[in-house]
């Protein structure tokens, strides 16, 4: 009986070898394990046998039960094995055919930079100021000083709609709207659409886009206006960026200036980029004028301040190197895709 | 503003290379465009004189030169020119040499014979006769000038001045001149001024019996100063006034015109020349013009003049416009005998009104209206004068007649060194301040400042704050920081509006930014009818063109445009959308309403409707609005009637989508299906929860139903679903159509849908018979509207 059972544990490995499939490895498991398997059989003959032997006999039974049956779960973990290395050996792709994308928008390449822009002075302690696009002549200039007849109003040629109203020709009677509502300390961005009767060509455009900025505090400085935009300016062209103020003229500043910043194709060598100049022009800006100030009710020896414009499409443009402003409003799904 | 250096140098020595000059000038306040050197394009090209003129033995219009050019050898030039003799002095272009235009001239054979370069014309040196009077315009230039054979022809005709281009600001017209410009030199480089100061010797006559001035309006003459010469005699002016003229810009016509421009140039201070023998009455009446008057001015042209304009008349009629421009009739003529200098002063508001309203910007005019001194007008006079004894142009007729001879009496400032430190953020001493400010002509003494009469646009200590900076040097300027804090925020709208753009953009949409005027045309191609509140837009007085006429106030047109422009450009989709203004008027004479709002659309293989509709669901998702509804719409203008829908948020009607008219999609030339939306931000942002208020995950599980219903297929599906809700109430977590059918087993006319129910408690396991009981309510509710359960 002992060599019946060390037998049928040869036997049931050598048809464990042979088995190819689970099914094989079922009959295996039945033949030898069922309920009329081979050990079952033997077990049953335990009877006919002595005391002495059973035992003995009994723990062998056993033992090859339990080998067999850990032969059969080895076996079939080899063949899942091989079946899932197959599988996967079948299932092979060619990854570098093109991958699918889910299409999303693309957002107009001016408001991506105005969002940067407004972020940067998000970041610097400025709140968003916005104000009509069609304003009063009030607004557009005669609260910033500039009077009927004077000189500086033919160079932003104006579109009308009636004698006192007119299509904003820049984004600084915000200032006006924001001083008569709110006390200092002010501390304000307003970017906006502006319209001037340009024709349309590549660097010219009726419609456009400013950025102007306005702190009005006590004690505020042309120190503190050279320290905000030089900031701002390396926040968005990189901490390497020169800028250089310039004296001009607004009517709503005084002192004027104009920001220029070191062209960085040349570093202020000269090229054709920046038509030899070494500098390329970003910004208008400027202190306050006092008149300004008592036009909104502020006295001018007790607040003082500074404003800038930035003209949105000049720095976008400077940017993604675009070189035709029609771009931006023809609206050419294949030039938005680039952005 | 052209500046000449030679003629700069006559008042400043500024020793620094022109790029240093350049760019200390740009830094100090005044700005350089550019600048250039005369004759830069000219090389090789050499005085020469011609020794031997012989015919050439193989073309008779040809003759061939020896031309000694201070080499060992003469040169042999062939010419076609026919007034150059033995002994004439020519421009010579040699071999390998440049003209302007980028000519090059390279020897060569002309019918045989060698020819080592060439006799140059005025045109081939760029220069015109009124450069050079004595010489031709069809031939070549036969020089008359002092010069040397070999010489350079730059330094042989002057062609050898740097001329600088500045822009001037319009507050700044004194710079508009060679003598401002020289006090700004001088200031900037820290260098002595030295300003012309002109002597007349008049030596004969007496102004008064010739003249007389009537100024009639003296607020808008401020001063008028006359000054008569006679024996007059016209030609052409000295070389030296031609160069500096013509390196300014202006071109030279002859000695008494030369001079006014001269000392406008020179001075900032326009000047005008009459003929005195067409003064009527020896008389000058400067006042405003009479209903229904006229001249016709130095261009020919008869203008109609107002009541508002001001001009200079005779003691009959208007002899100029102030200020703009003169008239024909009293101009100056070969024949001129006697001529009154008119050294004036005008109003600038009024110089630039009466301009405006003649259509003719003048170089005076573009100088007065920006606010000139009066007291410029009695040196600008002397210097002209003084020019014309130094010309021989005339004999000057002692004394002159001047309408305000006390002229402008300067303004005085406190001067605040501290204050303007303060400002600035600067610290500079009060005697450094001091010294900038009288380096540009003002005078401190005793806490006061003298402001110059010259500088009208100084009118505060801002402004004086800015003459400090601009020489002190705004880049020395420290820069510091903002102090105190403050706290950046984006406002509720704000961010309203940056969640628009995310959730369209996230789903698929691209932003494109319009113009916001359009052409009234549009409101047609949308087919708008004629009654619709829609065309009553804002209208631009004075457009580039109809195409942008009026504020729109329907962004539709504008969007519709872009998908045609991709459409045509063969795009292969356009999906897009634009968050912009629309304007409603209001009354007349206020300011329209302006709001933003959304409008979206395009075209893609397979978008539909329900894809359209999709995008929008998901907008109001996002936003946190949960109360609205799509209702059919099916007498919308520019949209299918059978594919409209109106969007009501909140229960007001916040806009609109659907397929476009074909009508419409045929106005824009579109052949493909156009989905579009128009949805109003304002009333979307009124009806949006700021805040979300979580729910707690589900602690019981959800009973399923589905139900198969039969309707009336012109139901819409909205109204099953309400009666489904409503019914159902609370335990009602999830409503899902599956399916709707039309077709075999469905009675006609009638249409199947089918919904899937999850159906769920908040604080126990529903039953099986609390689920039925749900479905039971369903379906009675909906048997009121004759829907049936399908079998």
């Amino acid at each position: 009986m002992k060599n019946a059972i060390e037998n049928m544990r040869t036997s049931a490995h050598k048809a464990l070898e042979k088995a190819a499939s689970p099914k094989e490895i079922d009959e295996i498991r039945v033949r030898f394990l069922g309920k009329k398997g081979e050990i079952t059989a033997i077990l049953k003959q335990m009877g006919s046998l002595s005391a002495e032997e059973r035992p003995a006999i009994g723990q062998l039974a056993n033992e090859v039960r339990a080998r067999i049956e850990q032969e059969i779960e080895g076996r079939i973990a080899a063949l899942k094995q091989a079946e899932l290395a197959s599988r996967l050996e079948k299932e092979k792709i060619d990854v570098t055919l093109p991958g699918v994308q889910h299409p999303i928008g693309r957002q107009h390449p001016l408001s991506q930079v105005l969002g940067e822009v407004q972020d940067i002075f998000l970041g610097m302690g400025f709140s968003i100021a916005e104000g009509p696009e069609v304003e009063t002549d009030y607004y557009n200039f005669e609260a910033l000083n500039l009077p009927k007849n004077h000189p500086a109003r033919d160079t932003q040629d104006t579109f009308y709609i009636s004698e006192n109203i007119l299509l904003r020709t820049q984004t600084s009677p915000v200032q006006i709207r924001v001083m008569e509502k709110q006390k200092p300390p002010i501390r304000i961005i307003a970017p906006g659409r502006v319209f001037r009767s340009d024709a349309v060509d590549a660097t010219h455009s009726p419609i456009f886009h400013q950025i102007e900025g306005l702190v009005v505090d006590k004690g505020v400085t042309m120190a503190d206006l050279k320290g905000t935009l030089e900031t701002f300016v390396k926040e968005l062209y990189g901490a390497e960026s020169v800028v250089r103020f310039r004296p001009h003229h607004f009517p709503f500043t005084e002192p004027s200036a104009e920001m220029d910043f070191m062209c960085f194709e040349c570093h202020g060598k000269g090229c054709s980029l920046c038509k030899k100049e070494g500098w390329i022009e970003i910004l208008g800006c400027g202190m306050v004028h006092p008149k300004v100030l008592q036009n909104v009710g502020l006295d001018p020896e007790v607040y003082s301040g500074f404003a800038f414009g930035i003209g949105l499409e000049r720095i976008v443009m400077r940017r993604y190197n675009i070189k035709d402003m029609r771009l931006f409003y023809e609206n050419d799904v294949r030039f938005l895709d680039q952005f | 503003m052209l500046l000449s250096m030679k003629w700069l140098s006559d008042y400043v020595d500024v020793n620094a290379p022109i790029h240093d000059f350049c760019e200390k000038m740009t830094m100090s306040g005044s700005k350089v465009e550019s600048h250039s050197n005369e004759g830069e394009e000219i090389s090789k090209v050499v005085v020469g004189k011609v020794l031997s003129v012989e015919k050439h033995p193989n073309a008779d219009s040809l003759v061939i030169c020896q031309v000694e050019v201070g080499q060992d050898q003469p040169v042999q030039i062939v010419t076609g020119a026919t007034n150059v003799t033995p002994g004439s002095m020519v421009p010579v272009a040699l071999d390998g040499s440049t003209l302007p235009h980028g000519v090059s001239i390279r020897k060569g054979k002309l019918r045989g014979e060698v020819s080592n370069g060439m006799m140059c014309s005025l045109s081939e040196l760029d220069l015109t006769v009124h450069d050079f009077p004595y010489a031709i315009e069809d031939g070549i230039f036969l020089l008359e000038e002092e010069c040397e054979i070999g010489q350079d022809i730059g330094s042989a005709i002057g062609l050898n001045d740097t001329i600088v281009d500045f822009e001037i600001t319009s507050n700044r017209p004194d710079c508009l001149s060679i003598t401002g410009l020289a006090r700004e030199a001088a200031a900037t480089f820290s260098v002595p001024l030295k300003l012309p100061q002109p002597i007349v010797r008049s030596e004969s006559g007496n102004v008064d019996e010739l003249l007389k001035v009537n100024v009639q309006n003296p607020e808008l003459c401020l001063r008028y100063i006359g000054r008569v010469v006679k024996n007059v005699r016209i030609g052409p002016s000295p070389r030296w006034m031609r160069e500096r003229l013509r390196a300014c810009g202006v071109r030279p016509i002859n000695n008494i015109v030369d001079i006014t421009n001269y000392v406008m140039l020179e001075y900032g201070q326009p000047m005008h020349a009459f003929d005195y023998k067409l003064v009527k009455g020896g008389q000058i009446v400067v006042r405003n013009a009479r209903e229904g008057e006229t001249i016709t001015t130095l261009d020919g042209v008869e203008r109609k003049l107002s009541p508002s304009m001001l001009v200079i008349a005779d003691s009959e009629k208007p002899t100029a416009v102030a200020g703009v421009m003169g008239g024909e009739y009293s101009g100056i003529m070969e024949d001129t005998q006697t001529i009154v200098f008119e050294s004036a002063c005008f109003d600038g508001g009024s110089v630039r009104l009466t301009a405006k309203a003649l259509g003719m910007r003048t170089e005076s005019s573009s100088r007065y209206e920006k606010g000139l001194d009066p007291n410029t007008c009695l040196p600008a006079v002397q210097r002209a004068c003084e020019l014309v004894e130094l010309l021989g142009a005339g004999e000057v007729v002692d004394g002159l007649i001047d309408s305000n001879p006390a002229g402008r009496a300067p303004t005085t400032l406190p001067f605040q060194p501290d204050w303007i430190n303060r400002f600035l953020g600067i610290d500079l001493s009060a005697e450094t301040m001091a010294g900038i400010l009288e380096s540009i002509g003002f005078q401190v003494a005793d806490g006061q400042l003298t402001v110059p009469t010259w500088r009208a646009d100084v009118e505060c200590g801002a402004d004086v704050a800015e003459e400090i900076a601009r020489f002190y040097g705004y880049n020395h300027i420290p820069t510091t920081g903002l102090r105190g804090s403050a706290q950046g925020s984006l406002t509720g709208e704000q961010k309203f509006t940056r969640r628009i753009h995310q959730t369209l953009l996230a789903q698929g949409l691209s932003e494109i930014i319009t113009y916001t005027f359009i052409s009234a045309k549009n409101y047609d191609k949308i087919e708008l009818p004629q009654e619709s509140e829609l065309r009553r837009s804002l209208v631009i007085q004075n457009p580039l063109g109809e195409d942008t006429s009026i504020m729109r106030t329907t962004a539709l047109p504008s969007l519709l445009e872009i998908v045609a422009r991709n459409y045509n450009n063969r795009n292969e989709s356009a999906l897009l959308y634009e968050v912009g203004t629309e304007y409603t008027p209001t009354t007349e004479g206020e300011l329209p309403l302006e709001h933003q709002q959304i409008t979206l659309g395009g075209y893609r293989e397979g978008y539909d409707f329900f894809q359209l509709k999709g995008v929008i669901i998901t907008l109001l998702d996002e936003l946190n609005i949960s109360d609205y509804e799509f209702i059919q719409q099916t007498n919308h203008p520019t949209f299918h009637p059978g594919r409209c829908a109106r969007l009501l948020v909140g229960g007001t009607d916040c806009g609109v989508l659907g397929e476009i008219h074909p009508k419409v999609a045929a106005n824009y030339g579109l052949g493909t299906r156009i989905y579009a939306a128009s949805i109003r931000v304002d009333t979307l942002y009124q009806n949006h929860q700021a805040i979300k208020e979580c729910r707690p995950l589900p602690r019981f599980p959800a009973s399923m139903r589905d139900l198969a219903l039969i309707c009336d297929e012109a139901m819409p599906v909205a109204q099953l679903e309400k009666a489904i809700c409503s019914s159902v109430g609370p335990v009602l977590e999830k409503l899902k159509l599956f399916d709707v059918y039309q077709g075999a087993q469905i009675p006609a006319g009638k249409k199947s849908v089918a919904y899937s129910l999850a159906l769920r408690s908040g604080d126990h396991t529903l039953t099986d018979e609390e689920a039925d009981a749900a479905v039971k309510r369903a379906l009675k509710a909906l048997a009121k509207m004759e829907v049936t359960l399908r079998a």
